[in-house]
């Protein structure tokens, strides 16, 4: 099962990504987990500066941009 | 590296007092060579200083080369990015640009007249290289 992770500190962008990546893994209809991380000690970890950041697997795809479930899809399938 | 980075206006976001974010400001990230020769030790410590005075913010080189994916989407989103080279072998910018980045600003401390072996670390180069690096990311 993948994991997706939203990382960010709990703002409005943050929490439209999570929504985002929600509805991808509804569209893409596969088996993940959506799991924030809004600890900056934690986000930090990621070599992130610049939330919302979204990983897929622990692996950060992208940093800086709310996406859209259509992009978030594109990582899931 | 500090957290003092992620936060943001707070006023434009209507965050808490308590509350950080780092949506605000993509930061201008700053590059350095941090090489064994003297001037690589003028580049390092000049990115430093530009972390300290607030004129960018120094990011890990490593990363770029290790392809460390926060790293790598951290510096696709930045504002503005600088790379300082302490010699002509121009490694950060050779490293940066295999990584697939381009646009970004360039330091080249031989241009600033400070040569390969015959420039002992020093306040002063510090301060010339670090000042040169904030004219780049000026606006």
């Amino acid at each position: 099962m993948k994991k997706i992770q939203i990382l960010g500190t709990g703002c409005p962008k943050c929490k439209t990504l999570f929504a985002n990546a929600e509805a991808a893994v509804k569209a893409a209809g596969i088996e993940a987990e959506v799991v924030k991380i809004d600890q900056i000690a934690e986000i930090m970890k990621f070599g992130v500066m610049i939330t919302p950041a979204l990983a897929v697997d622990g692996v950060v795809k992208s940093a800086g941009k709310v996406l859209s479930a259509d992009d978030i899809k594109k990582f899931l399938v | 590296m500090s957290a003092k980075g992620l936060d943001c206006d707070k006023k434009e976001v209507g965050m808490s007092e308590q509350n950080v974010c780092a949506c605000g400001a993509a930061p201008k990230l700053v590059f350095a060579c941090s090489g064994a020769a003297d001037v690589g030790a003028v580049a390092d410590q000049a990115a430093r200083k530009m972390t300290r005075d607030g004129t960018g913010k120094m990011f890990c080189l490593a990363g770029i080369g290790g392809r460390v994916s926060g790293i790598m989407a951290t510096t696709a989103a930045a504002s503005k990015v600088l790379a300082i080279d302490g010699c002509p072998l121009n490694c950060v910018k050779l490293t940066l640009e295999q990584a697939g980045f381009s646009g970004f600003e360039h330091l080249q401390l031989a241009d600033l007249g400070m040569e390969k072996g015959k420039t002992p670390l020093s306040p002063e180069a510090v301060e010339q290289a670090a000042a040169a690096g904030a004219a780049k990311l000026a606006c």
